[in-house]
């Protein structure tokens, strides 16, 4: 092929081939830091809670006054839970994984360590809870129904023995010997023993940089008036026992108020609404910008096709076959694409660097950038194959016609 | 020959429908996507009391631990300690001034017929009325004796009182919550706030507070936050080693009438946590800090990171949208050339030639920013829909609107001035001889 007449008619029409050549860069530039985007987003959202989010569900509830009793609720409430038809768990527990709201506090392995060695959610429940959360104890035990300890509101937690994650674990005894071993929550004695290892649940908090660090407390501690209970129900049945229990709570005490259910898959819903707008957002950029350049590219390459009408003819009256033509439109544009691409390379790394600066974000992956080379190539190859399919059928005899 | 021109243009855009659409969807996509994120960007960090937002102030101390800052970057927690905010409030120093936190309590309405519910509301003195000045519909705030005298009034927000009193005038009747009588004193009317900017702690999207009751009366019920609360070191056991503690969750906004009264309330908060030093409290470096509205609003990050993303990615965008439209419009006027020359030859002036295609390249602006118009209105509809939280900010006002279209008839303009330069070069000679 020879690419030197195809410069030099390039080089005739040089802010033509700029502007074409800004468009593709800007759109690498754009694509693949969208696409960086996208994909973090996407993991963020694949992220396990560690919990059976498929069959579980949770529900607040309040009493009023003073003279309200609020263990005796509970009580009956656990109780009336687990025995109704369709349930196989229920817990009572001050958060759930993914609801924003909870308790976090320092993990010490000293006394008046001046900086906590790791920062834990805790999940205040009964022993119960492993079962309900549904997640997998992988050392040590569950907690014995002895070792709940009542607890006033306001009080300080002091237990005896915690079931921690495994990250939580690791963070804290990284040679993997935790089990049994003692830590102080907060500054001061008494100290906590670790009797269980769960291998995963996360923390309430999305955006937590230590999100599966997390900590069972064992401890019957109603917040004032209220108390939320999780209830794992039998696979599939969900949505029966949903109604069932609001039901039958609602009848068991009138004076007190029961919140709205909700289901584990309704919080990650609701948890990773910011990132799925984000995702599906950026994605229609970029889908519309891919558009916009193609069509670009069709218009430009039309324009030049019907302004050298004559030029064509006169090279197939010469002897060139059609595709010939269509290869010579073919790689004009391939060239200038190319050029278009490399400056793209370098302002996707600009606007990299100019997102690590301004908002944390990581590095835009070296990978990015040549896949989106090929995307970018073959979407010109395609977006100049019409107008160039139009140019190989330009008939020779249009050399000798004049205007 | 203004209007002449554009019949021009029009007849000239009507000869290559598919160019003209091609420019005209290019435009409008750009400008849509555009408009879209800065509509959102504008309206959430918008200013949300423009007359006296620079008099408000919000205050922070620095009573965290000697090891450990707060924020990482150093800055003082985002909320204040009972103890610092009650004396704040008693030492009265600032022209207007009140503690407050968010509170959720259940509602336990007089008619039978309504089931008993929770509400989001807020603890507050009297002067949080004067301060962020929400519209009252019937009676009005509580007074300084009533917050002196803990007394057990409330104002309910405009819904409250649509569902417990129908829209009445409920003033002096009672609402019963937590089985606790209190008196209404007032009623607001339609609080039309895009964010809750008094309280950013959790979010600045939330439902408007449906409630609001002394904070004096709620503290002698031994209510605590619905919204954050942080503590450094342990509290202590019991509701008064809670209130004693360097625990942080109250929120302390102060209005300054004038540079000055900031300047003599700085050095006032500077004195009493010099005080509080002394008694062994505050161990970090003096770090107070009084942001107004706008500075609170910035440093909380009301406009969210992605928010700002994504605009910037949308222009990004338009710009590669007037690009195509720069090389269309350049392809356009190319093949015009003839018709051109033979203006030319005529006698037009080049000055008439380049207004003409100026006006054409307006033209095309014009349609884009139309559709690009209709495109926003289902642009941020899908916000919406996409973001529940951001239902207030999602609405195209009469600015919005004046600016997409001036942006996109601008915008083409400027993109049409390189093509018609060129094609104001052609020379009629060139074009006539064959």
């Amino acid at each position: 092929m020879e690419i030197r007449p195809i410069f030099s008619a390039l080089m005739r029409s040089k802010v033509s081939m700029i502007l074409i050549g800004v468009q593709v860069a800007m759109t690498l530039a754009i694509v693949c830091n969208a696409l960086f985007i996208i994909g973090q987003r996407l993991d963020h959202m694949n992220r396990p809670s560690g919990m059976n989010e498929a069959d579980t569900f949770y529900l607040g509830s309040s009493g009023f006054g003073q003279g309200f009793d609020a263990r005796a609720t509970i009580r009956e409430d656990l109780a009336t839970l687990r025995q109704l038809p369709g349930v196989a768990d229920a817990t009572v527990s001050n958060s759930v994984p993914m609801s924003e709201g909870g308790w976090s506090t320092g993990l010490s392995l000293q006394p008046k360590q001046k900086t906590s060695t790791a920062d834990t959610a805790i999940y205040i429940v009964d022993d119960r809870a492993l079962d309900t959360f549904g997640v997998n104890l992988i050392a040590g035990r569950n907690f014995k129904p002895e070792e709940i300890a009542d607890v006033t509101f306001g009080d300080r937690l002091q237990p005896a023995s915690i079931i921690v994650t495994k990250a939580l674990a690791d963070k804290l005894f990284p040679d993997g010997d935790a089990l049994g071993k003692s830590i102080y929550m907060g500054e001061d004695p008494p100290t906590s023993t670790i009797i269980g290892i769960v291998d995963r649940l996360q923390q309430p908090w999305m955006s937590s940089s230590s999100i599966e660090n997390s900590t069972f407390v064992p401890a019957f501690m109603p917040y004032g008036n209220s108390s939320r209970y999780l209830v794992r129900a039998e696979p599939g049945r969900r949505d029966e026992v949903m109604k069932l229990v609001e039901q039958k709570l609602s009848e068991s005490n009138t004076s007190r108020i029961i919140g709205k259910v909700h289901t584990m898959e309704e919080t990650r819903g609701e948890a990773y609404a910011g990132d799925r707008a984000m995702a599906i957002i950026l994605t229609a950029v970029i889908l519309a910008l891919l558009m916009v350049t193609a069509l670009g590219i069709v218009g430009m390459a039309s324009f030049w096709v019907a302004q050298r009408t004559r030029q064509i003819g006169t090279r197939r009256a010469l002897g060139a076959s059609r595709s010939d033509i269509l290869r010579y439109f073919q790689t004009e544009n391939f060239i200038i694409t190319t050029l278009g691409l490399l400056v793209g390379a370098v302002l996707a790394y600009a606007f990299s660097l100019w997102m690590m600066q301004s908002y944390q974000s990581p590095r835009l992956p070296w990978y990015y950038v040549p896949i989106g080379f090929v995307c970018l190539w073959a979407l010109g190859q395609l977006a100049v194959l019409g107008p160039a399919m139009r140019a190989s059928r330009v008939p020779p005899a249009v050399a000798t016609r004049s205007v | 020959m203004f209007s002449y021109y554009l019949q021009l243009g029009m007849r000239s855009l009507r000869r290559n429908p598919i160019l003209t659409a091609l420019m005209v969807i290019g435009i409008g996509l750009g400008i849509a996507a555009s408009m879209t994120t800065l509509t959102v960007m504008h309206l959430m960090g918008s200013d949300p009391i423009p007359w006296k937002s620079d008099k408000l102030h919000y205050v922070q101390l620095d009573n965290w631990s000697a090891d450990n800052s707060y924020y990482d970057d150093g800055r003082p927690p985002d909320q204040v300690t009972y103890r610092d905010a009650v004396a704040l409030m008693e030492a009265g120093k600032a022209d207007k001034q009140s503690a407050m936190f968010k509170l959720s309590l259940p509602i336990q309405p007089e008619n039978k017929e309504l089931k008993p519910f929770r509400s989001l509301g807020r603890v507050a003195y009297t002067d949080f009325f004067g301060m962020f000045e929400p519209p009252f519909k019937y009676g009005g705030p509580w007074s300084h004796d009533q917050d002196a005298g803990h007394e057990r009034v409330v104002v309910l927000g405009k819904d409250m009182n649509e569902k417990l009193f129908g829209g009445q005038d409920s003033v002096g009747r009672t609402v019963r919550m937590d089985d606790i009588d209190y008196t209404i004193v007032g009623v607001l009317d339609d609080w039309k706030l895009r964010s809750r900017y008094y309280d950013l702690t959790n979010g600045a999207f939330e439902d408007p507070d449906e409630f609001f009751m002394p904070f004096t009366a709620a503290i002698d019920l031994k209510q605590r936050s619905t919204g954050n609360n942080s503590c450094w070191k342990s509290s202590g056991d019991g509701w008064d080693a809670y209130l004693d503690s360097d625990c942080v969750w109250i929120q302390m906004w102060v209005q300054l009438d004038s540079p000055a009264r900031l300047a003599e309330y700085k050095s006032f908060l500077d004195s009493y946590v010099n005080e509080q030093k002394k008694l062994g409290r505050f161990p970090r470096p003096l770090n107070n800090r009084l942001l107004d509205v706008n500075e609170w609003m910035a440093d909380q990050e009301v406009v969210s990171r992605d928010v700002q993303v994504q605009t910037g990615l949308a222009f990004a965008f338009l710009v590669v949208c007037l690009v195509n439209t720069v090389g269309l419009l350049l392809a356009k006027f190319t093949r015009k050339s003839g018709e051109i020359g033979l203006r030319r030859a005529l006698g037009a002036s080049r000055r008439e030639v380049f207004s003409q295609f100026l006006i054409e390249s307006g033209v095309v602006g014009l349609s884009g920013g139309v559709l690009g118009l209709a495109l926003t209105g289902l642009g941020l509809l899908a916000v919406r829909a996409l973001y529940s939280e951001y239902k207030t900010v999602a609405h195209l006002d009469w600015t919005m609107i004046f600016v997409t279209v001036a942006l996109a008839v601008v915008s083409s303009v400027l993109a049409g001035v390189y093509p018609t330069w060129r094609a104001c070069r052609v020379q009629p000679a060139a074009q006539l001889k064959i």
